[in-house]
């Protein structure tokens, strides 16, 4: 049974890499990247494929669940994941956004104190958290869009005060709260756990709304060169505005599984360098920090990758608080390979015109 | 009046009324103890702001200088464990920051990184390695820290029955302060830093030796971290390879505060001493006031950002005016 | 007044990928003299200039100072070698002071500490090599410094190395006449100290009132050197632009285009105009008619395209849109009324050079539509497969990034990015530049045909000829004016010549009555 199980993956996997491959889908790289280190997992990690089906539930509906470290991977990856669809978007119109963790804190902070404290009704309570995301992210955008501010300064103000905003919500305190509906958002499964599956809805909400109109193309021609665009009559500094927004609102999403997933509010905690770890996926995703072409599954990938290595670690039993090394070498060597100049040195000898 | 100066006096300014309004809220708290626990209780983040000063000034940025100030701590309590004697194992380390920082600088002049992905890059290898050499907090026993270092503190004034000291740590600060303000204007390192931040291509044509220049910015700003460790260690005297994650962000926020400017070419090591004595200030005030929170500081700290890169638009704006 | 050869170079060759931007040009520069390097944009003054100082390495060719063979690689070694330069956009470094500036990486120090006060002296020193009339302040911020003083200090910079040669490019464009007059009071005063000045500039009347010497470079060619003195303007004119004075006399008008009486006008500007950039003017932009704007560089041109499509805002005067009182303020809404425009420099603000050709192709019609009625997949490739097809661009597909492109087919992608919006109004700004022979041809013969479907076109062009096949009617402008306007019979090159150098001379008589 397992061994069929384990078949049927990597054939997926295998189709899945020949696709990207053939589409010439830059998700093929971090998703290559992923696909070595599972196999790696396969021959030299034992029980890393174990998969358990148990009774679970569900919004209080009993349904099945998967257990095992594969799905504990897609568990943990999907907060950057969602960090990362936002992010992926604003590197692309050319800038970054250092505050999403702190908007993370923000966004769990209310949720938390409002169902407590207030008693307010868990749907108010994920609606004004994603409220506050949006709020946090027209702060962002103003800066850098109408303000004019180089977008790292911007967006540091944020990082630095909105943790003190988070705490001054949760009057300092963590807020523990066990609200069903409310944990249920990072705890519950559906064969896969919820998180994912939002992670995934994201991906797909955001790549029709990018690809399925024109915000996409105008995004990356801003991204490209902002000048000849705006002479072309796109609109860039709305479009700016409105990539900070919706990164707002993704870092308020992640915050909120994050939050559920611990069942409290820790507004010291929530979220904290995962900005960088965001930045990251992104950056592994090929996706490039001058802006342009943006790749938003690749990102995902990027961020999926990440998690895979940490927690192939804590499965080899290497302790965890070596993690940061290798992630340290994956940046480098994916800075390397954009560096032109490194590009240069291998391309640049045959002479392309 | 020069308008360059405007960030540096609105720093002054907002330093001398927190300062005033702790004395007229507080009782004790203009006293000499209290303004000299100020320099040494935030000896380590001035060291390392000074490192991180240059960084930004040149035009870049360094998010490895807290997970190196982590390293330092582990790398001397583990040595000095092993039988090192401190002096001899803070040189290794201070050399090792050194190293540590040349090779970024390196990555980020030769190949033409982002400072941001490659400092990620040394944030996570320094964290990772401190962690090798040791993921517990390792206390440091030794008489070098127990009576050397408590001898050299300097008194200076008798209140009442206790003699008030300047602590090393102080006077550790203090040097970098002289040194960095010497450096930065005094050599022509220190004009070469500000040419490049300001405008690489002119620098380029002008002829400084623009990837040198990078290397030793990002040498300096290791270096200074890495004696910032030092710092840590005697007072803490212990080693942590988890202490301090985000520390960085304080060193670039005392140095913008202090009218530091992050796309480069402007900025001062005193403002960023009277950036660093700001954030000790507000820490101290909420300290004293005991029922007033943390999360103000950060608030505060985040307006504070706010107003000073509002006034750096501004100025950059009426210079593009004409 | 001349002395012994300073500066010698011989045969320089120089190439960029597919252009050959030098072609065994030979230039000498004497001690105590000015001498002027003339051309037209892509004439290679700049490139000549680049070569000399170490910005870019030769291709070919030999340089000598004071007889000694120097190949400087970097700007550090040519100033090593004498050879000082003072850039348009001056090269210094905005947020030092002007002392710290004139001594950059030439400190004075004792055991590595900088001895201000000497450095204070030195600069002093350079300063009053000058003679200026002003003092400047030694502990200005630069950035604080108006332009002709950032000039000065650069120039001061200079003098501080010993530079024995000293190269000004288009040092005059930002500066007003009586800063312009002080510059070049100092270089005489250089002159008389046996500085050899190499000065680039595109403005007539400053070279005949400076130089000593002309050289005018052509295509990247050497047209040749010429005293000053025995140089009727007339003919440096059409030196500059490739046509001896018999040839320019003899010049007719090509194609015959009627002047259009009758027509609709789409534009009327009255007294528009803006400060620093263009003077009140007066223009009508009449529908199936080209427009042109004739004048040297820096007349004005770009500024006037630049106010009708919104990418400046003008501060005075009126426009008026089919007799509608508007003015565009960005060019998202000058597209609103119809209006489009090439620019002039394509990397800068045309091409988005990591997208395709399709995108590229259809970016201005999305960007109209908005963004939220995207248009299909397939309906973005006919359309840039019907403009690949019509405007015979040569790529292997549609999906080829553009910047993988030669410079004629990134301007016809950029041409049917703006033919997709179907414009009434298409600015052209150097719609030829940087092209090779057979694709300019083929985009004047679309100008032609546009004009016959109907569409109203604003043509500029630093070559005359161009300018004169394809208007119906030429403006001409010179340092920010129009002058004329010429049409009909009127309407030649050789007519255009006149006016541009005829004015200049009035200028000159009349600076010299005053």
């Amino acid at each position: 049974m397992r061994i069929v199980g384990i078949i049927i993956f990597w054939l997926a996997m295998v189709v899945f890499l020949y696709g990207t491959r053939r589409s010439r889908n830059v998700a093929f790289w971090p998703l290559l990247a992923l696909a070595c280190l599972l196999l790696f997992n396969l021959f030299f990690t034992q029980q890393f494929y174990r998969l358990e089906l148990r009774e679970g539930s569900f919004f209080g509906i009993p349904v099945p669940q998967l257990y095992g470290v594969p799905i504990d991977i897609l568990n943990h990856a999907s907060k950057v994941g969602i960090l990362a669809i936002g992010m992926t978007l604003v590197i692309a119109v050319g800038g970054i956004d250092l505050s999403v963790g702190a908007v993370m804190a923000i966004a769990g902070a209310m949720m938390a104190t409002l169902s407590v404290q207030l008693g307010v009704s868990p749907a108010a309570c994920i609606a004004a958290a994603l409220a506050a995301g949006l709020a946090a992210g027209m702060w962002n955008g103003f800066l850098v869009a109408v303000m004019g501010i180089p977008p790292m300064v911007a967006t540091l103000i944020l990082m630095v005060a909105g943790r003190g905003v988070a705490q001054l919500v949760t009057d300092g305190q963590i807020i523990i709260f066990n609200n069903p509906i409310l944990t249920s958002i990072g705890n519950a499964f559906l064969l896969v756990p919820v998180p994912f599956l939002l992670m995934l809805l994201m991906l797909i909400a955001t790549w029709i709304t990018t690809r399925g109109t024109a915000l996409g193309f105008l995004i990356e021609a801003v991204g490209d060169n902002e000048v000849a665009s705006s002479r072309a009559g796109v609109s860039a500094r709305t479009l700016k505005f409105l990539v900070y927004v919706f990164c707002g609102f993704c870092s308020a999403v992640a915050g909120l599984v994050q939050t559920s997933n611990i069942r409290s509010a820790d507004a010291n905690n929530i979220g904290l360098t995962l900005e960088l770890d965001a930045i990251m996926a992104v950056v592994i995703g090929g996706t490039a920090m001058t802006g342009g072409r943006f790749y938003l599954a690749s990102s995902v990938a990027g961020a999926l990758l990440i998690q895979a290595l940490t927690t192939t670690m804590y499965a080899k039993d290497v302790s965890p608080v070596v993690a940061p090394v290798p992630k340290a070498l994956v940046i480098l060597a994916v800075c390397l390979l954009q560096s032109e100049r490194v590009r240069r040195l291998f391309i640049g000898r045959r002479g392309t015109a | 009046m020069n308008s360059r100066y405007l960030p540096l006096i609105i720093t002054a300014l907002v330093l001398g009324l927190l300062l005033a309004a702790g004395g007229y809220f507080f009782n004790n708290f203009l006293s000499l103890r209290v303004f000299i626990n100020l320099f040494g209780d935030n000896a380590f983040v001035g060291v390392t702001a000074v490192g991180m000063t240059f960084v930004i000034i040149s035009g870049g940025i360094d998010l490895s200088v807290a997970s190196v100030i982590a390293f330092t701590t582990i790398f001397i309590a583990q040595t000095v464990q092993d039988g090192m004697h401190p002096l001899l194992s803070m040189t290794f380390a201070l050399m090792l920051g050194l190293l540590f920082g040349a090779i970024q600088g390196w990555f980020i002049s030769s190949f033409n990184l982002p400072p941001f992905l490659v400092t990620l890059a040394g944030m996570f290898f320094a964290r990772g390695t401190g962690f090798i050499i040791n993921d517990i907090s390792l206390a440091i026993k030794h008489s070098f820290y127990s009576e050397t270092i408590r001898g050299l503190a300097i008194p200076v004034a008798k209140v009442g029955r206790a003699v008030v000291r300047i602590p090393f740590t102080a006077q550790c600060l203090i040097l970098f302060i002289i040194g960095g303000t010497l450096l930065a204007a005094f050599t022509r390192f220190g004009r070469n830093v500000y040419a490049i931040g300001s405008n690489e291509i002119s620098a380029r044509l002008m002829g400084v030796p623009v990837d040198r220049v990078k290397i030793m910015v990002y040498a300096l700003s290791g270096f200074c971290a890495t004696a910032a460790g030092c710092v840590v260690t005697f007072y803490m005297q212990s080693g942590n390879s988890s202490s301090f994650v985000g520390l960085e962000m304080d060193a670039i926020a005392a140095a913008v505060i202090g009218g530091t400017l992050l796309t480069g070419g402007v900025g001062w090591v005193a403002g960023t001493l009277m950036g660093v004595l700001i954030l000790g200030t507000i820490q101290s005030l909420i300290t004293f006031q005991g029922s007033l929170n943390n999360w103000w500081a950060k608030i505060f700290i985040g307006s504070l950002l706010f107003l000073f890169i509002s006034v750096q638009q501004l100025l950059k704006h009426r210079l593009k005016g004409r | 007044m001349s002395g012994e050869t300073l500066l010698e170079m011989r045969g320089i060759n120089k190439t960029f990928p597919g252009v050959q931007a030098l072609k065994n040009v030979n230039f000498a520069l004497r001690r105590g003299q000015i001498h002027a390097l003339m051309g037209e944009n892509g004439a290679g003054k700049s490139t000549l200039i680049k070569v000399l100082t170490g910005v870019h390495p030769g291709d070919g060719g030999a340089m000598s100072v004071e007889g000694k063979a120097i190949a400087p690689a970097s700007p550090r070694e040519a100033e090593s070698c004498g050879i000082s330069t003072v850039y348009q956009e001056v090269n210094l470094i905005p947020h030092l002071t002007v002392r710290e500036n004139i001594c950059l990486g030439r400190e004075d120090r004792f055991a590595g500490i900088i001895r201000w006060g000497r450095v204070w002296k030195r600069a002093r020193k350079a300063l009053d090599r000058l003679d200026l009339k002003f003092r400047i302040n030694l502990d200005a911020q630069l950035s604080d410094c108006s332009i002709a003083v950032q000039q000065m200090v650069a120039i001061a910079r200079a003098l501080d190395i010993d530079a024995r040669i000293l190269i000004l490019d288009e040092p005059t464009s930002s500066l007003d006449e009586a800063e312009a007059e002080e510059l070049f009071r100092i270089m005489r005063n250089l002159r008389e100290q046996g500085m050899g000045i190499v000065f680039v500039t595109h403005f007539l009347d400053q070279v005949y009132r400076v130089s000593d010497t002309i050289t005018v470079l052509r295509n990247g060619e050497l047209v040749g050197e010429f005293p000053a003195a025995s140089l009727p303007r007339l003919e440096l004119v059409s030196k500059m632009v490739g046509k001896n004075v018999d040839e320019v006399k003899k010049l007719e008008k090509r194609v015959a285009v009627t002047t259009a009486s009758g027509r609709k006008t789409v534009v009327s500007a009255r007294r528009l105009g803006r400060k620093g950039s263009i003077n009140p003017i007066d223009f009508d932009l009449k529908e199936g008619e080209v427009t042109g704007l004739a004048g040297l560089l820096g007349s004005g041109r770009s500024e006037i395209a630049n106010l009708l499509f919104g990418v400046d805002a003008a501060d005075s005067g009126e426009m008026e849109i089919d007799g509608r009182k508007a003015r565009p303020e960005s060019p998202a809404m000058a597209m609103r009324f119809g209006f489009a425009m090439l620019t002039e420099d394509r990397k800068f603000s045309g091409i988005i050079p990591n997208l395709s050709l399709r995108e590229n192709i259809i970016l201005a019609m999305q960007a109209k539509l908005g963004p939220w009625r995207k248009i299909p997949p397939r309906k973005a490739n006919e359309i840039a497969d019907q403009f690949i097809k019509a405007l015979d661009i040569k790529t292997p597909s549609r999906e080829q990034q553009l910047k993988n492109l030669s410079g004629g087919n990134q301007q016809k992608v950029i041409i049917a990015r703006w033919l997709a919006v179907h414009p009434r109004l298409l600015i052209l700004d150097e719609p030829t530049r940087g092209i090779d022979v057979g694709a300019r041809a083929e985009i004047e013969e679309l100008i032609q045909k546009l004009r016959e479907e109907g569409m109203s076109l604003l043509l500029i062009s630093s070559e005359l000829d161009e300018v004169v096949r394809n208007s119906s009617r030429v403006i001409v402008l010179r340092d920010r004016e129009k002058i004329a306007e010429l049409s009909g019979d009127n309407l030649s090159e050789q007519n255009i010549l006149h006016v541009i150098a005829s004015q200049a001379t009035e200028d000159a008589v009349k600076e010299a009555v005053q």
